[in-house]
């Protein structure tokens, strides 16, 4: 029942979001080192029993949960139980935070002098600072911003620094601490730092997720994490990681606290620090390793215009509430609560969903800039072969046609009302003016000749102007997507029979589930509200049919080009495992394989969409198709990979589907891909 | 002045926090000895109803009221606090529930006879029974009494002077083999029988079944409340099951034995309800509850009557019948007699209280207390909000002196000690036993209270956490006078969940009542009443100012019935030993599990396949 609230409150239509102040405001009219060492004095959680982060570290040590799985690893391994808590301890020691006020006064300092430089503003909405003041006190916080940037973690300690909230501890990747000072710097600013993969290691998860757990039932601070695991590289949001969240949400179904709020923030900036290192990396070009010395030089950064971030604080959800009526938390009552427990499946289930619902939250509430527009029309034109580009003021008509249908869809659109829509349009495209070129009156992608010296160069240089556009793309993808799929459904679809677009429709939902963050179990509820969505004037939907009216031709192609990328790079991958996989393909040689394969045809021009070459894509698709069983890992060969060609050879069809093209024995096996997305429902 | 003697203590009427009890051994004193409770008074059914409330608790001539000052008083002549005035108890009231004496709710004074319904009546039946000769009444008075617990909806209906289903006629047996002949009666003209002893319980046990259409006989046990015999070889006592609790103690204590068994209810309660609910003493931790004190029952069913044929302490003769008795709430059958455990008076009793800084290290005291195995005859830990409570209810002072007393101490608790005033909260405590060992235990008990930070608090502090136990029925229908209701319930849960049982199921309480439109916060306090080796009993107490609400007991039962979802997913137990009747049936099966609701059934079905026990309790 719970669940249909929190569903209601998000309806696009009823959607009221509070306004934005900005922060750096304040801090260009009066001093920063004032401001650094002022009085800071937060709100604290009602139940706090204060602790220094010493006697934290006991607490943990000493924990019931703790101790049992250190007895049970002195019984599984025979090691004396000193030495095994001697690395419990050591473990703690090399996670823990040392959260301390002087260090977070030196970044509000420095951050200060940064943020004035890089940024026009930060704006941040108060009324969210409010509730979360309010609800700090209450219950134990848990803070859960978008991962678009390495400024993320920092900038959310200087907000609630700045407006004299609680410090959080974050939840931070190991790879930080390989940037020696910083990685202590971070680690006194309430930075813990966990190894990224620690699989079956229980002493590990045990010392873990107790500190979490201890740190959130004494409401010692709020804990912050990112529910996406790590940064997003292509502003899409990530497939949700489960692991902390269900830490955090343990002490609710085991009753040790009454009731633990999650909140969403959404983080967007309007331009992305590493927007081209992210684009290069998508390519290939791997990542730099975090160093410092590598920071020092990201120095020339400083220099440039990033224009503004918006910080949106989400409303608070209450666990609580979340699992009224679907997680029984008597299940708890007969085995002692500190014995470590694989979550049963309703809490998994439990967890997932809620974790797809906040990071749903998150895209929600995410501002988006009339840039993200420009983006996504320049790249739907630059597709269309058109090499001259697109005429300025045709540009701004479209602009203004795609904001007033992004608004229909509940976009959260931040486009100044009162300035001209061409000077809108004039003033993004010159904030990004490394991405796109204008001369005599059009407006083009900026794909430069270079330097390139052969044609693979040349593309991946290009790759590289398209990819970051596409990220700016891809913050809107949320508010399209839905709408899309149906509209790529109808395109698709043998006929417009309601029955086959919502096969279809099944089909490509299913298909996309690990691209974009679709949250689980609720499709037809969701194929219908797409339904009344596009019905606005798109569509017209009789009893038996599903039309495109005449003027929902323009949006419907919008639509369906918004998905077209996507579906060409499942196409290829699949292209490219029922042609060029052999025996011996292996997970880690699928993306360079992959990649090889597409610049091949890139370059022999049967390929559209530059776009393709993004490594996340295939990722993606590759585990898409593992899900589906088109292709199988076998165990042992070092993740070789087993590919049933006829499936995948038939998804490909499905995915392009063109029925005049079709063969009896495709048709035979799309039969059973349509029982198998029904099944995947 | 007056003085009550008794054989090992003197105490003057104007003992602080005194309520009635004496400070030895639970001998419930009233000040003037009306014949209400002696045994064989003709006709003592009448005379009792007479001086009890007919729509609250307790006696009649005692209650609760502000005076015309504003202050609070208690009035009658049975209670040693009476006459006394209570200085705080009004601004707690008004601060706490945001109540004010303006606003008045009084109750429906008299008992309209026409507004009950007219009996249903089985003459067969009736003919039948006038040829035995055991009294019976058709009075609506006393189908009205006898048709309700205590429980919230049940007294706020009275006042109001609503009435739902009652039974159609009590009747009085006088001893065992009436109640054969009654159960043998029923049985042949298919009579609702709904067995009643004391009439204090609050699981709607009592209530009529609305669905029943038989005639429905309430079978009144008050005449059976004689002691058959005493065995002081064997230290036993065979006594009728009708009798009263603070009758059976008195008229035991007479001969210098008790039993020990010592439910809040005392006063008022019966020994056969003790059995058929499962009761539990203050001090079963010298005496035990009822199932460790029962040695023998005797209970007529339908199909005839149940008892072992012999005495035996302990047996392994299959599972124990007993068990299917215990608890059965007045489904199976009547319990007509019981052999009980008895026990020398205790020389020496001794009240203490101890201050801890804050809940948790109060847990953490009792826990250890019971992992050391030497809790005293009581232990109670009351939360916060209770002390408060309690502290409210501390009688005028009588000199500056004291007063300057209370002062310091609260000065060298708060001040010197640093206690929170909100955070702080008390555990009393009740020692028995020879004077020595007496003496022992305390300081034992002391030691270990003050490795928790606890602070011996006095006497009369301890004296007045238990005098709450038996006013807070009488306070309730003072609330009831300005709109305020409120009600207890019970728990009981393993010890590592008793810190987080008590937070969140008062969290849940504050958070429901702000949910469905309550006005004011609610008081939702708890407190901790028995240690056990693995877990202990929380109690609950939860009570409301209903002003602009429209239906009040609807918006308390929600309240109530999320409160026990809360207790039940925080591995807390159904009931301690209020028992299901009907308001917690519902969760009956998943708390039995199906087999075992199976194997309930399939004893109601050989037992009673008529369903002549149709209160429908339990099952």
């Amino acid at each position: 029942m719970a669940s249909k609230a929190v569903y209601s409150q998000r309806d696009p239509m009823l959607k009221k979001r509070d306004d934005f102040e900005d922060i750096l405001e304040e801090r260009r009219n009066s001093s920063d080192l004032r401001y650094a060492l002022r009085c800071y004095a937060p709100v604290v959680y009602k139940g706090l029993c204060p602790s220094k982060a010493g006697t934290l570290k006991s607490m943990v040590l000493q924990s019931d949960q703790l101790h049992y799985v250190i007895h049970q690893v002195c019984r599984e391994t025979g090691r004396a139980v000193d030495d095994v808590q001697e690395e419990a301890s050591s473990i703690l020691e090399e996670m823990a935070h040392r959260l301390q006020l002087s260090t977070v006064r030196f970044f509000a300092f420095t951050l200060s002098k940064v943020f004035k430089t890089l940024f026009r503003s930060i704006c941040v909405n108060e009324e969210g600072i409010q509730r979360l003041q309010q609800v700090i006190q209450e219950h134990p916080v848990v803070l859960l911003p978008s991962h678009r940037s390495y400024m993320d973690f920092l900038l959310m300690s200087y907000l609630l620094y700045t407006y004299d909230l609680a410090l959080p501890v974050i939840a931070a990747g190991m790879d930080f601490m390989g940037m020696k000072f910083v990685g202590e710097m971070l680690r006194m600013s309430g930075a813990f730092f966990i190894r990224r993969s620690f699989g079956g290691d229980k002493l590990y998860w045990a010392v873990f997720s107790e500190y979490v757990k201890t740190m959130l039932k004494n409401g010692f601070a709020p804990v912050e994490f990112f529910l996406e695991g790590t940064r997003s590289r292509t502003s899409k949001s990530l497939t949700p990681k489960l692991g902390l969240l269900n830490i955090v949400m343990d002490p609710f179904f085991k009753g040790e606290v009454f009731d633990v709020s999650l909140v969403p923030v959404s983080i967007s900036y309007e331009r992305i620090l590493e927007e081209s290192l992210y684009a290069r990396e998508l390519l290939g070009v791997p990542k730099p390793k975090e160093s410092t010395s590598g920071l020092i030089k990201a120095r020339k950064v400083l220099s440039e215009d990033y224009g503004s971030i918006h910080v949106y604080f989400g409303q608070p959800v209450s666990v609580r509430s979340l699992a009224e009526g679907r997680v029984n938390r008597c299940q708890f009552n007969l085995i002692p609560r500190h014995i470590p427990k694989k979550p049963s499946e309703d809490i998994h289930s439990f967890v997932n969903d809620s974790a797809y619902r906040l990071v749903r939250a998150q895209e929600e509430n995410m501002v988006l800039k009339p840039w993200v527009l420009l983006a996504s029309l320049l790249l739907q034109n630059q597709v269309s072969g058109q090499k001259r580009g697109i005429a300025l003021d045709e540009l701004t008509e479209q602009a203004v046609w795609l904001r007033d249908l992004s608004r229909q869809y509940g976009a959260f659109l931040h486009w100044p009302e009162h300035t001209p829509p061409s000077e809108v349009v004039s003033s993004s495209l010159s904030l990004h003016r490394g991405l796109v070129r204008i001369s005599e009156g059009r407006v083009q992608l900026a794909l430069d000749k270079g330097y390139a010296v052969t044609p693979e160069e040349e593309l991946l240089s290009q790759a590289v102007i398209i990819l970051s556009c596409a990220s700016y793309r891809n913050q809107a993808l949320h508010v399209f997507l839905r709408p899309a799929l149906l509209a790529s459904a109808i395109h698709t679809a043998s006929s417009n029979k309601k029955q086959e677009v919502f096969n279809s429709f099944s089909f490509l939902r299913n298909m996309f589930s690990n691209e974009f963050i679709l949250c689980p179990g609720t499709y037809c509820m969701l194929f219908t509200s797409h339904w009344c969505c596009v019905s606005t004037g798109a569509l017209q939907v009789t009893q038996q049919e599903v039309l495109v009216t005449e003027r929902g031709h323009r949006t419907l192609v919008f639509l369906t080009s918004m998905l077209d990328p996507f579906l060409q790079g499942y196409q290829v991958v699949c292209r490219f495992l029922c042609e060029e996989a052999t025996e011996a393909l292996t997970e880690k040689q699928f993306i360079p394989a992959v990649r090889k394969f597409i610049i091949k045809h890139l370059l022999a021009g049967r390929l559209r969409y530059t776009e393709v070459l993004s490594s996340d894509l295939q990722k993606n698709s590759l585990a898409a198709l593992l899900r589906l069983g088109a292709v199988r890992k076998i165990k042992g060969y070092q993740g070789t990979l087993k590919v049933n060609t006829v499936m995948v050879n038939s998804l490909e069809d499905t995915l392009g589907k063109k029925p005049a093209v079709r063969n009896q024995q495709c048709l035979g096996s799309f039969q059973n891909i349509s029982t198998l997305s029904v099944f995947f429902v | 002045m007056l003085y009550i003697s008794t054989k090992y203590q003197i105490i003057r009427k104007d003992f602080p926090f005194y309520l009635g009890k004496t400070a030895h051994g639970g001998l419930w004193v009233q000040i003037k000895n009306l014949p209400g409770h002696l045994p064989k008074e003709s006709p003592s059914h009448v005379f009792l109803q007479e001086i009890m409330k007919w729509n609250g608790w307790g006696y009649s001539d005692s209650r609760f009221l502000f005076n015309k000052k504003g202050q609070a008083e208690f009035t009658g002549k049975r209670y040693i606090i009476i006459g006394m005035i209570i200085p705080g108890l009004k601004d707690w009231f008004e601060c706490t529930f945001g109540a004010s004496l303006q606003h008045k709710t009084p109750a429906t004074p008299l008992l309209n006879s026409s507004a009950v319904q007219p009996p249903t009546l089985n003459e067969a039946f009736v003919e039948e029974l006038k040829s035995t000769g055991i009294p019976f009444s058709q009075d609506a008075e006393d189908r009205v009494f006898r048709a309700h617990g205590h429980c919230l909806h049940e007294i706020f209906a009275l006042r109001e002077g609503k009435f739902g289903r009652v039974p159609d006629m009590v009747v009085w047996p006088n001893c065992h083999n009436d109640v054969v002949k009654i159960v043998e009666l029923a049985s042949k003209h298919n009579v609702c029988l709904i067995p009643y002893g004391g009439g204090t319980s609050v699981s709607s046990a009592l209530e009529c079944p609305p669905e029943e259409t038989r005639s429905i006989v309430s079978l009144d046990t008050s005449q059976m409340n004689r002691i058959l015999w005493v065995d002081e070889k064997n230290l036993t006592a065979h006594v009728e099951a009708g009798i009263v609790g603070q009758d059976l103690e008195r008229l035991l204590n007479e001969s210098g034995y008790c039993t020990g068994h010592e439910p809040d209810s005392m006063e008022f309660s019966s020994l056969g309800g003790w059995v058929a609910t499962r009761a539990s003493g203050m001090k079963k931790n010298i005496y035990g509850n009822i199932e460790d004190l029962v040695v023998h029952i005797k209970m007529v069913t339908p199909q005839g009557v149940i008892e072992k044929s012999c005495q035996g302490p302990r047996m392994s003769t299959g599972p124990d019948i007993h068990h299917f008795i215990m608890g059965s709430e007045g489904t199976l059958g009547v319990v007509t007699e019981v052999t009980m455990k008895i026990r020398p008076m205790p020389e020496y009793q001794k009240y203490g209280s101890v201050v801890f800084p804050n809940f948790e290290q109060g847990v953490a005291c009792l826990r250890e207390v019971a992992r050391q195995r030497c809790a005293p005859a009581s232990i109670r830990l009351m939360d916060n909000e209770q002390f408060k409570f309690g502290h409210a209810l501390k009688p005028q002072v009588s000199s500056i002196f004291t007063s300057f007393l209370d002062g310091l101490k609260k000065f060298y608790i708060t001040k010197f000690k640093g206690f929170d005033p909100n955070r702080l909260c008390v555990a009393t405590l009740l020692f028995e036993g020879d004077r020595e060992k007496v003496l022992q235990h305390e300081k034992q008990v002391y030691d270990i209270a003050a490795k928790f930070g606890g602070l011996a608090a006095g006497e009369d502090n301890g004296q007045r956490g238990y005098m709450l136990t038996f006013v807070i029925a009488y306070l309730r229908d003072l609330g009831m006078d300005y709109y305020v209701i409120g009600e207890s319930f019970e728990t009981s849960v393993p010890w590592d969940r008793v810190l987080d049982i008590c937070r969140n199921v008062k969290a849940r309480i504050v958070r429901e009542c702000k949910e469905r439109g309550v006005q004011f916060p609610p008081l939702s306090t708890c407190r901790v009443t028995q240690t056990y080796d693995a877990g202990a009993c929380v109690y609950f107490y939860f009570a409301f100012n209903y002003r602009g609400l429209s239906d009040p007991v609807h918006v308390y039962e929600q309240v109530e019935h999320a409160a026990r979802e809360e207790i039940l997913a925080n591995g807390g137990s159904l009931s301690h030993h209020h028992g299901v009747g009907k308001l917690r049936k519902e969760w009956m099966r998943e708390t039995v599990s199906n087999v075992g609701m199976g194997m309930l059934k399939s004893v109601k079905d050989y037992v009673d396949p008529n369903n002549i026990f149709g209160n429908r309790n339990l099952l």
